[in-house]
Protein backbone atom coordinates (compact mmCIF):
# COMPACT_ATOMS: atom_id res chain seq x y z
CA UNK A 1 0.00 0.00 0.00
CA UNK A 2 1.52 3.37 -1.23
CA UNK A 3 0.56 6.69 1.69
CA UNK A 4 -0.28 9.53 -0.72
CA UNK A 5 -0.21 12.56 1.62
CA UNK A 6 -3.43 14.57 1.07
CA UNK A 7 -3.28 17.35 3.73
CA UNK A 8 -3.84 19.56 0.53
CA UNK A 9 -2.46 19.83 -2.99
CA UNK A 10 -2.56 17.43 -5.95
CA UNK A 11 -2.82 14.05 -4.96
CA UNK A 12 -5.77 12.86 -6.47
CA UNK A 13 -3.43 13.08 -9.92
CA UNK A 14 -0.74 11.15 -7.77
CA UNK A 15 -3.29 8.52 -6.98
CA UNK A 16 -5.08 8.16 -10.75
CA UNK A 17 -1.47 7.96 -12.30
CA UNK A 18 -0.38 4.93 -9.86
CA UNK A 19 -3.90 3.00 -9.96
CA UNK A 20 -3.10 3.25 -13.75
CA UNK A 21 0.27 1.65 -12.98
CA UNK A 22 -1.42 -0.97 -10.83
CA UNK A 23 -0.56 0.15 -6.96
CA UNK A 24 -3.10 0.72 -4.47
CA UNK A 25 -2.79 3.61 -2.86
CA UNK A 26 -4.59 5.57 0.66
CA UNK A 27 -4.62 9.23 0.97
CA UNK A 28 -3.12 10.49 4.39
CA UNK A 29 -5.54 13.45 5.65
CA UNK A 30 -5.04 12.84 9.55
CA UNK A 31 -2.84 10.21 11.80
CA UNK A 32 -5.24 7.20 12.02
CA UNK A 33 -5.02 7.78 8.03
CA UNK A 34 -1.49 5.98 7.99
CA UNK A 35 -1.39 2.27 7.92
CA UNK A 36 0.74 -0.12 9.95
CA UNK A 37 3.16 -0.75 6.91
CA UNK A 38 3.68 1.26 4.19
CA UNK A 39 5.55 0.16 1.00
CA UNK A 40 5.90 4.04 -0.39
CA UNK A 41 4.86 7.56 0.79
CA UNK A 42 3.81 9.97 -2.08
CA UNK A 43 4.94 13.83 -0.92
CA UNK A 44 2.44 15.79 -3.46
CA UNK A 45 2.60 19.40 -5.12
CA UNK A 46 0.66 21.88 -3.91
CA UNK A 47 1.76 24.74 -1.26
CA UNK A 48 4.32 23.78 1.50
CA UNK A 49 3.96 26.00 3.98
CA UNK A 50 0.70 24.53 4.49
CA UNK A 51 1.33 20.97 4.11
CA UNK A 52 4.18 21.40 6.80
CA UNK A 53 2.05 23.16 9.29
CA UNK A 54 -0.98 20.33 8.90
CA UNK A 55 1.59 17.11 8.73
CA UNK A 56 2.30 18.47 12.05
CA UNK A 57 -1.00 19.77 13.72
CA UNK A 58 -2.77 16.57 12.17
CA UNK A 59 -0.08 14.33 14.15
CA UNK A 60 1.67 13.11 11.13
CA UNK A 61 4.77 14.29 11.36
CA UNK A 62 6.34 11.35 13.89
CA UNK A 63 5.27 8.87 11.73
CA UNK A 64 5.63 9.69 8.39
CA UNK A 65 9.49 10.89 9.76
CA UNK A 66 9.93 7.09 11.22
CA UNK A 67 9.00 5.90 7.89
CA UNK A 68 10.80 7.99 5.76
CA UNK A 69 14.22 7.22 7.67
CA UNK A 70 13.55 3.37 8.01
CA UNK A 71 14.12 3.84 4.07
CA UNK A 72 10.62 3.59 2.99
CA UNK A 73 10.56 4.65 -0.72
CA UNK A 74 9.24 8.48 -1.18
CA UNK A 75 8.56 10.26 -4.54
CA UNK A 76 7.97 14.20 -3.77
CA UNK A 77 7.34 16.66 -6.49
CA UNK A 78 7.36 19.97 -6.35
CA UNK A 79 6.40 20.85 -2.60
CA UNK A 80 7.12 17.65 -1.45
CA UNK A 81 10.62 18.31 -2.78
CA UNK A 82 10.95 20.96 0.07
CA UNK A 83 9.27 18.64 3.06
CA UNK A 84 12.29 16.32 2.47
CA UNK A 85 15.17 19.16 1.97
CA UNK A 86 17.63 19.46 5.15
CA UNK A 87 18.28 23.30 4.08
CA UNK A 88 15.57 26.06 2.45
CA UNK A 89 17.03 29.00 1.07
CA UNK A 90 16.02 31.95 3.14
CA UNK A 91 16.15 30.48 6.71
CA UNK A 92 13.10 28.80 6.57
CA UNK A 93 11.73 26.08 8.90
CA UNK A 94 12.48 22.74 7.08
CA UNK A 95 10.36 19.52 7.91
CA UNK A 96 11.34 15.80 7.10
CA UNK A 97 14.93 17.39 6.56
CA UNK A 98 16.42 13.39 5.20
CA UNK A 99 17.23 14.80 1.77
CA UNK A 100 20.84 16.62 1.69
CA UNK A 101 20.40 19.51 -0.27
CA UNK A 102 19.75 23.58 -0.35
CA UNK A 103 16.25 24.20 -2.04
CA UNK A 104 15.05 27.78 -2.98
CA UNK A 105 11.50 28.17 -3.25
CA UNK A 106 9.27 29.99 -5.73
CA UNK A 107 13.05 30.04 -7.47
CA UNK A 108 11.60 30.97 -10.75
CA UNK A 109 9.26 33.65 -9.42
CA UNK A 110 5.70 34.36 -9.98
CA UNK A 111 3.20 32.33 -11.82
CA UNK A 112 4.55 34.56 -14.86
CA UNK A 113 7.39 32.49 -14.36
CA UNK A 114 5.86 28.97 -14.83
CA UNK A 115 7.29 26.67 -18.07
CA UNK A 116 7.48 23.39 -19.83
CA UNK A 117 11.11 21.49 -20.73
CA UNK A 118 11.91 18.35 -21.94
CA UNK A 119 14.75 16.32 -20.53
CA UNK A 120 16.42 13.42 -19.27
CA UNK A 121 15.64 12.07 -15.88
CA UNK A 122 18.88 10.36 -15.42
CA UNK A 123 17.71 6.62 -17.46
CA UNK A 124 14.61 7.71 -18.37
CA UNK A 125 14.76 9.56 -21.72
CA UNK A 126 12.74 13.16 -22.67
CA UNK A 127 10.69 13.31 -19.95
CA UNK A 128 7.75 16.14 -19.93
CA UNK A 129 8.85 18.47 -17.24
CA UNK A 130 6.51 21.08 -16.04
CA UNK A 131 7.16 23.83 -13.61
CA UNK A 132 4.66 25.70 -11.59
CA UNK A 133 5.71 28.12 -9.24
CA UNK A 134 8.65 25.57 -8.89
CA UNK A 135 11.58 25.10 -6.52
CA UNK A 136 14.90 24.26 -7.25
CA UNK A 137 18.13 22.51 -5.78
CA UNK A 138 20.59 25.18 -4.79
CA UNK A 139 23.39 22.64 -4.12
CA UNK A 140 24.02 19.06 -2.70
CA UNK A 141 24.63 19.56 0.96
CA UNK A 142 28.73 19.65 0.70
CA UNK A 143 30.60 15.92 1.40
CA UNK A 144 27.63 13.88 0.30
CA UNK A 145 28.62 11.65 -2.01
CA UNK A 146 25.11 9.37 -2.24
CA UNK A 147 22.89 12.31 -3.84
CA UNK A 148 22.47 11.35 -7.55
CA UNK A 149 21.68 14.12 -9.41
CA UNK A 150 19.00 12.80 -12.24
CA UNK A 151 18.21 16.02 -13.98
CA UNK A 152 19.90 19.94 -14.43
CA UNK A 153 17.85 22.43 -16.63
CA UNK A 154 18.93 25.61 -17.38
CA UNK A 155 22.20 25.00 -14.79
CA UNK A 156 19.75 23.99 -11.89
CA UNK A 157 19.14 21.08 -10.63
CA UNK A 158 15.26 19.81 -10.43
CA UNK A 159 15.46 16.56 -9.49
CA UNK A 160 18.13 14.00 -7.39
CA UNK A 161 17.54 10.61 -5.15
CA UNK A 162 19.07 9.73 -2.33
CA UNK A 163 18.91 6.16 -1.17
CA UNK A 164 15.12 5.57 -0.49
CA UNK A 165 13.82 9.27 -2.28
CA UNK A 166 13.24 10.61 -5.01
CA UNK A 167 12.34 14.00 -5.40
CA UNK A 168 11.81 16.51 -8.54
CA UNK A 169 10.97 20.22 -8.67
CA UNK A 170 7.98 19.39 -11.45
CA UNK A 171 5.37 17.25 -11.66
CA UNK A 172 5.11 14.03 -13.70
CA UNK A 173 1.27 13.47 -12.16
CA UNK A 174 0.35 16.85 -14.62
CA UNK A 175 1.65 14.30 -17.66
CA UNK A 176 0.49 11.19 -19.45
CA UNK A 177 4.29 10.10 -18.90
CA UNK A 178 4.10 7.45 -16.30
CA UNK A 179 7.76 6.00 -16.43
CA UNK A 180 8.72 8.31 -13.31
CA UNK A 181 6.06 6.97 -11.19
CA UNK A 182 6.80 2.92 -12.59
CA UNK A 183 10.45 4.13 -11.70
CA UNK A 184 9.27 4.59 -8.16
CA UNK A 185 6.83 1.27 -8.06
CA UNK A 186 10.16 -0.40 -9.25
CA UNK A 187 12.17 1.58 -5.93
CA UNK A 188 9.63 -0.23 -3.56
CA UNK A 189 9.87 -3.62 -5.21
CA UNK A 190 13.52 -3.68 -4.84
CA UNK A 191 12.54 -2.43 -1.46
CA UNK A 192 11.41 -6.03 -0.80
CA UNK A 193 7.84 -5.32 -0.05
CA UNK A 194 4.94 -6.55 -1.58
CA UNK A 195 2.56 -4.62 -3.10
CA UNK B 1 -1.54 32.94 -24.44
CA UNK B 2 -0.19 29.98 -25.76
CA UNK B 3 -2.14 26.93 -24.95
CA UNK B 4 0.79 25.42 -22.61
CA UNK B 5 0.62 28.74 -20.46
CA UNK B 6 -3.13 28.27 -20.56
CA UNK B 7 -2.32 24.75 -19.00
CA UNK B 8 0.21 26.14 -16.83
CA UNK B 9 -2.09 28.51 -15.31
CA UNK B 10 -5.31 25.70 -15.02
CA UNK B 11 -2.70 23.34 -13.43
CA UNK B 12 -1.38 26.08 -10.94
CA UNK B 13 -5.26 25.92 -9.44
CA UNK B 14 -4.71 22.16 -9.18
CA UNK B 15 -2.03 23.04 -6.80
CA UNK B 16 -4.60 25.34 -4.76
CA UNK B 17 -7.22 22.13 -4.65
CA UNK B 18 -7.73 20.61 -0.73
CA UNK B 19 -6.60 24.45 0.25
CA UNK B 20 -8.12 28.17 1.76
CA UNK B 21 -7.69 31.09 -0.40
CA UNK B 22 -8.14 34.31 2.22
CA UNK B 23 -9.27 37.60 1.72
CA UNK B 24 -6.39 40.29 2.93
CA UNK B 25 -6.71 43.83 2.90
CA UNK B 26 -2.94 44.32 4.38
CA UNK B 27 0.40 42.61 5.26
CA UNK B 28 0.07 41.77 8.45
CA UNK B 29 -3.16 39.81 7.83
CA UNK B 30 -1.56 38.40 4.66
CA UNK B 31 1.08 37.02 7.09
CA UNK B 32 -1.78 35.65 9.88
CA UNK B 33 -3.49 34.09 6.79
CA UNK B 34 -0.51 32.16 5.86
CA UNK B 35 0.78 31.18 9.16
CA UNK B 36 -3.07 29.90 9.30
CA UNK B 37 -2.48 27.62 6.12
CA UNK B 38 -3.75 29.53 3.42
CA UNK B 39 -2.82 28.21 0.20
CA UNK B 40 -3.18 31.35 -1.44
CA UNK B 41 -4.06 34.89 -0.24
CA UNK B 42 -7.06 37.33 -2.31
CA UNK B 43 -5.45 41.06 -1.65
CA UNK B 44 -7.65 43.69 -1.58
CA UNK B 45 -8.68 47.05 0.18
CA UNK B 46 -12.13 46.01 1.40
CA UNK B 47 -13.61 43.26 2.36
CA UNK B 48 -16.68 42.30 0.76
CA UNK B 49 -18.81 43.13 3.90
CA UNK B 50 -17.18 46.45 4.17
CA UNK B 51 -17.89 46.79 0.25
CA UNK B 52 -21.69 46.34 0.70
CA UNK B 53 -21.80 48.22 4.27
CA UNK B 54 -19.72 51.27 1.96
CA UNK B 55 -21.69 51.61 -1.23
CA UNK B 56 -20.58 53.16 -4.16
CA UNK B 57 -18.20 52.15 -6.92
CA UNK B 58 -15.36 49.26 -5.74
CA UNK B 59 -12.40 49.30 -8.10
CA UNK B 60 -9.26 47.49 -8.00
CA UNK B 61 -6.95 47.56 -5.54
CA UNK B 62 -3.92 50.12 -5.09
CA UNK B 63 -1.14 48.07 -6.80
CA UNK B 64 1.06 49.74 -4.03
CA UNK B 65 -0.79 47.92 -1.73
CA UNK B 66 -1.39 44.76 -3.49
CA UNK B 67 2.62 44.69 -3.63
CA UNK B 68 3.06 45.36 0.14
CA UNK B 69 1.08 42.23 0.12
CA UNK B 70 3.26 39.95 -2.17
CA UNK B 71 6.69 41.19 -0.83
CA UNK B 72 4.87 39.80 2.78
CA UNK B 73 4.03 36.33 1.74
CA UNK B 74 5.46 33.36 0.12
CA UNK B 75 2.27 31.43 -0.84
CA UNK B 76 0.68 33.22 -4.39
CA UNK B 77 -1.06 36.26 -4.27
CA UNK B 78 -4.12 37.10 -6.28
CA UNK B 79 -6.29 40.60 -6.75
CA UNK B 80 -9.75 41.22 -7.97
CA UNK B 81 -10.44 43.59 -11.06
CA UNK B 82 -14.20 44.75 -12.53
CA UNK B 83 -15.84 42.57 -15.11
CA UNK B 84 -14.88 43.61 -18.07
CA UNK B 85 -12.07 46.08 -17.29
CA UNK B 86 -9.22 45.13 -19.29
CA UNK B 87 -7.13 47.90 -18.38
CA UNK B 88 -7.42 46.54 -14.02
CA UNK B 89 -6.25 43.41 -15.74
CA UNK B 90 -3.46 44.91 -17.87
CA UNK B 91 -2.20 46.75 -14.46
CA UNK B 92 -2.36 43.65 -12.42
CA UNK B 93 -0.51 41.53 -14.99
CA UNK B 94 2.10 43.87 -15.03
CA UNK B 95 2.45 43.42 -11.36
CA UNK B 96 2.74 40.04 -11.82
CA UNK B 97 -0.46 39.00 -9.69
CA UNK B 98 -0.91 34.91 -9.45
CA UNK B 99 -4.27 35.27 -10.53
CA UNK B 100 -7.11 37.76 -11.11
CA UNK B 101 -10.34 37.42 -9.84
CA UNK B 102 -12.62 39.01 -12.29
CA UNK B 103 -15.17 39.99 -9.58
CA UNK B 104 -18.54 40.61 -9.28
CA UNK B 105 -18.03 41.97 -5.76
CA UNK B 106 -16.21 44.64 -7.57
CA UNK B 107 -18.80 47.56 -9.58
CA UNK B 108 -18.69 45.80 -13.50
CA UNK B 109 -16.98 48.25 -15.53
CA UNK B 110 -18.88 46.72 -18.75
CA UNK B 111 -22.53 45.41 -18.47
CA UNK B 112 -22.22 43.46 -21.83
CA UNK B 113 -18.41 42.09 -22.17
CA UNK B 114 -16.84 39.82 -19.72
CA UNK B 115 -12.54 40.07 -20.72
CA UNK B 116 -11.25 38.03 -23.05
CA UNK B 117 -8.53 36.12 -20.74
CA UNK B 118 -7.38 34.53 -23.54
CA UNK B 119 -5.14 37.63 -24.32
CA UNK B 120 -3.16 37.60 -21.24
CA UNK B 121 -0.68 35.34 -19.67
CA UNK B 122 -1.58 35.63 -16.16
CA UNK B 123 -4.70 33.27 -14.99
CA UNK B 124 -8.12 33.56 -14.33
CA UNK B 125 -10.68 32.50 -11.58
CA UNK B 126 -14.46 33.60 -12.53
CA UNK B 127 -17.86 33.41 -10.86
CA UNK B 128 -20.49 31.21 -12.04
CA UNK B 129 -23.71 29.92 -10.74
CA UNK B 130 -24.61 27.42 -12.55
CA UNK B 131 -22.98 25.45 -15.82
CA UNK B 132 -23.76 27.84 -18.73
CA UNK B 133 -21.97 30.28 -16.72
CA UNK B 134 -18.98 28.07 -15.88
CA UNK B 135 -18.70 27.38 -19.37
CA UNK B 136 -18.62 30.73 -21.10
CA UNK B 137 -15.90 31.90 -18.96
CA UNK B 138 -13.81 29.06 -19.40
CA UNK B 139 -14.62 29.80 -23.32
CA UNK B 140 -13.30 32.99 -22.34
CA UNK B 141 -10.12 31.91 -21.11
CA UNK B 142 -11.05 31.63 -16.78
CA UNK B 143 -8.66 28.98 -15.69
CA UNK B 144 -10.21 28.46 -12.97
CA UNK B 145 -14.08 29.06 -11.62
CA UNK B 146 -15.73 29.11 -8.17
CA UNK B 147 -19.34 29.97 -6.72
CA UNK B 148 -21.07 33.45 -6.97
CA UNK B 149 -22.20 33.00 -2.91
CA UNK B 150 -23.16 36.23 -2.30
CA UNK B 151 -19.97 37.88 -0.79
CA UNK B 152 -19.68 39.62 2.59
CA UNK B 153 -22.88 38.23 4.72
CA UNK B 154 -22.09 35.23 6.22
CA UNK B 155 -24.65 33.55 4.30
CA UNK B 156 -24.22 30.02 2.65
CA UNK B 157 -27.61 29.61 0.55
CA UNK B 158 -26.32 30.80 -2.38
CA UNK B 159 -22.78 29.06 -2.92
CA UNK B 160 -24.88 26.21 -1.81
CA UNK B 161 -27.11 26.67 -4.77
CA UNK B 162 -24.41 27.42 -7.31
CA UNK B 163 -22.39 24.13 -6.20
CA UNK B 164 -24.88 21.98 -6.40
CA UNK B 165 -27.18 23.51 -9.88
CA UNK B 166 -23.40 22.95 -11.18
CA UNK B 167 -23.18 19.58 -9.65
CA UNK B 168 -26.45 18.50 -10.96
CA UNK B 169 -25.95 19.92 -14.71
CA UNK B 170 -22.89 18.11 -14.99
CA UNK B 171 -24.73 14.77 -13.66
CA UNK B 172 -27.05 15.34 -16.56
CA UNK B 173 -25.07 16.40 -19.19
CA UNK B 174 -22.96 13.14 -18.48
CA UNK B 175 -26.19 10.88 -18.97
CA UNK B 176 -27.52 12.42 -22.25
CA UNK B 177 -26.55 10.83 -25.80
CA UNK B 178 -23.88 12.17 -27.62
CA UNK B 179 -26.63 13.23 -30.47
CA UNK B 180 -28.32 15.18 -27.76
CA UNK B 181 -25.41 17.53 -27.00
CA UNK B 182 -25.58 19.62 -30.15
CA UNK B 183 -29.17 21.11 -28.12
CA UNK B 184 -27.09 20.67 -25.05
CA UNK B 185 -24.75 23.31 -26.16
CA UNK B 186 -27.39 25.62 -27.90
CA UNK B 187 -29.45 25.46 -24.64
CA UNK B 188 -26.40 26.16 -22.11
CA UNK B 189 -24.91 28.87 -24.69
CA UNK B 190 -21.56 27.40 -24.57
CA UNK B 191 -19.55 26.00 -27.14
CA UNK B 192 -19.66 22.43 -28.11
CA UNK B 193 -16.26 21.17 -27.48
CA UNK B 194 -16.70 22.00 -23.78
CA UNK B 195 -20.09 20.40 -23.61
CA UNK B 196 -18.13 17.34 -24.85
CA UNK B 197 -15.50 17.62 -22.47
CA UNK B 198 -17.71 17.58 -19.57
CA UNK B 199 -20.19 14.60 -20.98
CA UNK B 200 -16.89 12.78 -21.63
CA UNK B 201 -15.24 13.34 -18.24
CA UNK B 202 -18.07 14.16 -15.72
CA UNK B 203 -16.35 17.78 -14.36
CA UNK B 204 -15.81 21.02 -15.19
CA UNK B 205 -12.01 21.42 -17.22
CA UNK B 206 -10.75 23.22 -14.46
CA UNK B 207 -10.62 23.29 -10.85
CA UNK B 208 -13.78 24.28 -9.05
CA UNK B 209 -13.98 26.13 -5.72
CA UNK B 210 -16.51 27.55 -3.78
CA UNK B 211 -16.82 31.17 -2.69
CA UNK B 212 -19.34 33.19 -1.12
CA UNK B 213 -20.39 33.31 2.60
CA UNK B 214 -18.28 30.80 4.11
CA UNK B 215 -18.03 32.07 7.75
CA UNK B 216 -17.31 28.50 10.08
CA UNK B 217 -15.23 25.25 9.73
CA UNK B 218 -18.61 23.21 9.21
CA UNK B 219 -19.74 25.67 6.31
CA UNK B 220 -15.92 24.78 4.50
CA UNK B 221 -17.05 20.99 5.07
CA UNK B 222 -20.49 21.43 3.91
CA UNK B 223 -19.22 23.09 0.41
CA UNK B 224 -16.73 20.29 0.13
CA UNK B 225 -18.61 17.49 0.14
CA UNK B 226 -20.95 19.44 -2.06
CA UNK B 227 -18.28 18.92 -4.45
CA UNK B 228 -15.91 22.26 -4.30
CA UNK B 229 -12.23 21.04 -4.16
CA UNK B 230 -11.04 24.38 -2.28
CA UNK B 231 -12.75 27.32 -0.65
CA UNK B 232 -12.16 30.94 -0.89
CA UNK B 233 -12.98 33.17 2.47
CA UNK B 234 -13.78 36.02 2.36
CA UNK B 235 -15.08 38.76 5.04
CA UNK B 236 -15.54 35.00 7.24
CA UNK B 237 -11.89 35.24 8.65
CA UNK B 238 -11.26 38.97 9.55
CA UNK B 239 -15.06 40.07 10.58
CA UNK B 240 -14.90 37.38 13.31
CA UNK B 241 -13.60 37.42 17.02
CA UNK B 242 -10.56 35.62 16.80
CA UNK B 243 -9.26 35.96 12.89
CA UNK B 244 -5.60 33.36 13.59
CA UNK B 245 -7.86 30.50 15.22
CA UNK B 246 -10.80 30.74 13.16
CA UNK B 247 -8.45 30.71 9.68
CA UNK B 248 -6.36 27.79 11.02
CA UNK B 249 -9.78 25.23 11.69
CA UNK B 250 -11.23 26.34 8.66
CA UNK B 251 -8.25 24.80 7.02
CA UNK B 252 -8.45 21.84 8.82
CA UNK B 253 -11.75 21.20 8.14
CA UNK B 254 -11.76 21.59 4.70
CA UNK B 255 -9.10 19.00 4.53
CA UNK B 256 -10.96 17.14 6.42
CA UNK B 257 -14.41 17.65 5.93
CA UNK B 258 -15.19 14.10 6.01
CA UNK B 259 -14.94 13.58 9.49
CA UNK B 260 -17.46 14.70 11.66
CA UNK B 261 -15.41 14.61 15.13
CA UNK B 262 -12.58 16.24 13.78
CA UNK B 263 -15.07 19.20 13.01
CA UNK B 264 -16.65 18.41 15.81
CA UNK B 265 -13.40 19.95 17.82
CA UNK B 266 -11.99 22.52 15.26
CA UNK B 267 -15.80 24.06 15.49
CA UNK B 268 -14.74 24.18 19.64
CA UNK B 269 -14.42 27.63 21.27
CA UNK B 270 -13.72 30.05 18.06
CA UNK B 271 -15.21 33.41 19.17
CA UNK B 272 -17.22 35.10 17.62
CA UNK B 273 -18.68 34.60 13.53
CA UNK B 274 -18.98 37.37 11.33
CA UNK B 275 -22.60 39.14 11.98
CA UNK B 276 -24.33 37.45 8.98
CA UNK B 277 -27.08 38.96 7.13
CA UNK B 278 -29.85 37.10 5.21
CA UNK B 279 -30.27 37.33 1.02
CA UNK B 280 -33.52 38.94 2.04
CA UNK B 281 -31.93 42.48 4.07
CA UNK B 282 -29.45 43.24 1.60
CA UNK B 283 -29.97 45.89 -1.34
CA UNK B 284 -27.34 44.83 -3.84
CA UNK B 285 -27.69 41.10 -5.00
CA UNK B 286 -23.66 40.62 -6.17
CA UNK B 287 -24.35 37.35 -7.75
CA UNK B 288 -26.22 38.53 -10.74
CA UNK B 289 -23.21 40.88 -12.08
CA UNK B 290 -22.07 39.60 -14.99
CA UNK B 291 -23.64 36.73 -16.63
Amino acid sequence: MIGILAVQGAFEEHKNMLEKIGARCVLLRKLSDIPPELDGIVLVGGESTVQRKLIKELGMFDVLKKHIDSGVPVLATCAGLILLADEISGNEDTCFGSLPVRVRRNAYGRQLGSFTAIGDIGDIKNFPMRFIRAPYIESVTSGNNDVDILNVTDGKITAVRYKNQIAMAFHPELTNDTRLHEEFLQMISRNNRIL
Amino acid sequence: MNNDRYQLNKELAQMLKGGVIMDVTTPEQAVIAQEAGACAVMALERIPADIRAAGGVSRMSDPAMIKGIQKAVSIPVMAKCRIGHIAEAQILQAIEIDYIDESEVLTPADDVYHIDKTRFDVPFVCGARDLGEALRRIAEGASMIRTKGEPGTGDIVQAVRHMRKIQSEISSLAAKREDELFEAAKQLQVPLDLVRYVHENKKLPVVNFAAGGVATPADAALMMQLGAEGVFVGSGIFKSGDPAKRAAAIVKAVTNYNDPEMLASLSENLGEAMVGINEQEIAIIMEERGQ
